[in-house]
């Protein structure tokens, strides 16, 4: 029992150190190669489903629809964030953002009908007109990403609220960090 | 004896502000502050006095930090007018200035009826006097004239306390629901009202030269638009709503035209917004950030807040006629929000200093610098229409809070309010 709880959690710290490393490396182009590689994936699943006979091909078909659905769960995990932190005076968006804003990103695309709110905010230091050209940085920030994987401009609007609405109060570090960011309504 | 104070009491309740938000909190006195003594005036009405006139003139001409306001407790005599003066008795206690007043009774109209006067106690002179009437709910305003009056007489600039400030509340009735008001109240925080109330957030209040008019951005619609509202009619007309960023409203000298930021063109840009025709000038073009744009008082100039010179904000200058933006700021990582002085010759604006955000004041010539306050989180400064003092927002214990500093810093105080958050101060013009 004991070591079994305990290989859970070491199996839990090293995919947690894989993700953390897949995080930090991973660029725009990466995640959009990932899109690409998902399309021939369906394609082979639909090809093989013509010859059902085959116990060999539908035991396949079988696991690519299990692999497919993991990954579906997978999307949709990473599409519960919906919160994308900035440093301060800064609209640059941050590598751990890049996967689960790609997961919306895909998801978006895949229902163009779809359309979001990006809120663009700041922390309250500094001045309240820059701040809400700020937010509104950070907002379009995320959009152009979107836009990259995807989505297209009519499913996107900008808000900026600027400092006007704290998640966090208080005046520290950990509450201006929280209140810098940019988030994904879906309407 | 015990009737008098019970009558008192209720003229109290009955007279008393019906929402009085902000109070005064003195922090710091000026060194070259003048000496002066007011003397509580003499009520030869026959009624109660709703409002101490010599309290509101010391709390008016102390809060200034020109005056030092000697205590009541120690004037050695308690004269009503000049007549009665024993000036060896204010030398001695090292007055320069007494002011003495009297309030009668005007019988045909029911009002009272004041007079005061106020003398040099070198020149053994009085140097101003008047005799003015108003009823129970003037006698603050006419309070306030009194203190615009000494003012004058004694530094040679216009007094200033018979000004409004207008600034918004913000209060967080549940996690997810918070109350704005956009207020306007008399320069001492007293006689507040509401202009507009909505549960989404309000900025950027700014006032006609005419002071009739109040322009600002709400959030209301869902989406940022810039208002104008009429201060007595409470009319309120959209002027902007384009998609993107609407903010910064500042009226032109002349209240033709209201410089605002947009972003309807790809990303915050200057405009002039002409009042009567609704036609727009594009006044900046740039890929950064260029926004918090503010008139020259003679209308030529425009300095703004911009990140194009490497990401940060900083301040820019620019002729009306040519629109070639000069970089101003040039010390710290970010300068922002400027405001003109009353003779445009210097700046206000925030400046951030060992981490945290101050107001600072530049000669728009020379470009010399001095931060004038010292807690963390100060902007949105607002100069007095007499040019001496600046309102600004701050942080106290956590809460937004109003707060003036004099513009050579050496007097402060805080104007705290016991409803939520206050910030965005911007200081009226002249009234009249």
């Amino acid at each position: 029992m004991k070591s079994n709880s305990f290989k859970h959690g070491l199996a839990f710290v090293l995919s947690g150190l894989l993700l953390a490393g897949c995080e930090s490396m991973s660029t725009v182009d990466e995640t959009e190669d990932e899109f690409v590689s998902e399309t021939p994936e369906e394609q082979a699943v639909n090809e093989t489903s013509g010859a059902p006979e085959d116990a060999q091909v539908n035991a396949e078909a079988m696991a690519a629809q299990q692999a497919k659905e993991a990954a579906e769960r997978e999307q949709a995990a990473l599409r519960e964030v919906r919160t994308f932190y900035f440093d301060f005076d800064q609209s640059a968006i941050k590598s751990e953002s890049r996967a689960a804003l790609a997961a919306h990103a895909m998801f978006l695309a895949a229902n163009p009908a779809l359309k979001v709110v990006l809120e663009g905010h700041c922390d309250e230091r500094g001045t309240k007109g820059y701040n809400i050209a700020l937010g509104e940085s950070r907002a379009k920030s995320i959009a152009s990403f979107l836009k990259v994987n995807g989505v297209s401009d009519a499913q996107l609007e900008v808000v900026s609220y600027g400092e006007e609405r704290a998640a966090e109060l208080g005046q520290t570090e950990a509450a201006w960090a929280k209140n810098r960011r940019v988030y994904i309504e879906y309407k | 004896m015990n009737n008098r104070v019970v009558y008192f009491l209720l003229a109290m309740l009955a007279y008393s502000p019906v929402f009085a938000e902000l109070t005064i909190e003195i922090t710091k006195g000026s060194d070259s502050a003048l000496p002066i003594s007011i003397v509580p005036f003499a009520n030869r009405s026959g009624q109660p006095m709703p409002e101490q006139i010599a309290r509101v003139v010391s709390n008016d001409l102390q809060r200034s930090g020109d005056f030092d306001v000697l205590p009541t407790s120690k004037m050695l005599s308690l004269p009503n007018s000049s007549s009665q003066i024993h000036y060896r008795d204010w030398r001695l206690l090292g007055q320069n200035y007494v002011l003495v007043g009297e309030v009668a009774l005007d019988v045909p109209t029911g009002n009272y009826k004041v007079t005061y006067e106020l003398v040099d106690v070198y020149q053994q002179k009085r140097i101003v006097g008047e005799v003015l009437s108003a009823n129970a709910k003037g006698l603050r305003k006419l309070s306030h004239r009194i203190s615009d009056r000494v003012y004058e007489a004694v530094t040679g600039v216009r007094g200033a306390f018979s000004t409004r400030i207008a600034y918004v509340t913000s209060k967080r009735l549940t996690k997810n629901k918070t109350e704005y008001r956009l207020q306007v109240s008399d320069s001492d925080g007293q006689n507040s009202f509401t202009l507009f109330k909505s549960h989404e957030p309000m900025l950027s209040p700014a006032w006609s030269n005419d002071a009739q008019h109040l322009a600002y951005v709400s959030f209301h619609s869902g989406r940022p638009a810039i208002y104008i509202q009429h201060i007595k009619s409470g009319q309120q007309r959209k002027v902007t709503g384009f998609r993107g960023i609407n903010s910064s409203p500042m009226w032109s000298p002349d209240d033709s035209k209201l410089l605002m930021t947009l972003s309807k063109d790809g990303n915050a840009e200057i405009y002039s917004f002409d009042l009567a025709s609704s036609s727009l000038t594009r006044l900046t073009n740039h890929y950064g950030i260029d926004t918090e744009a503010s008139w020259s008082p003679d209308g030529q100039r425009v300095v703004f807040t911009s990140n194009r010179g490497g990401g940060n904000p900083q301040i820019y200058q620019m002729s009306i006629r040519d629109l070639v933006p000069e970089r101003i700021s040039f010390e710290g990582r970010y300068n922002a929000r400027p405001r003109y002085s009353r003779d445009g010759k210097s700046i206000y604006y925030v400046h951030q200093a060992g981490g945290g955000f101050h107001i600072a004041s530049m000669d728009t010539e020379t470009l010399e610098n001095v931060i004038l306050t010292s807690t963390p989180l100060d902007e949105s400064p607002s100069l007095s229409p007499n040019g001496r003092m600046i309102i600004y927002s701050t942080k106290l214990k956590g809460k937004g809070v109003l707060a003036v500093v004099s513009v050579d810093g050496g007097a402060k105080y805080f104007l705290p309010s016991d409803h939520g958050d206050v910030k965005e101060p911007a200081w009226s013009p002249f009234l009249n």
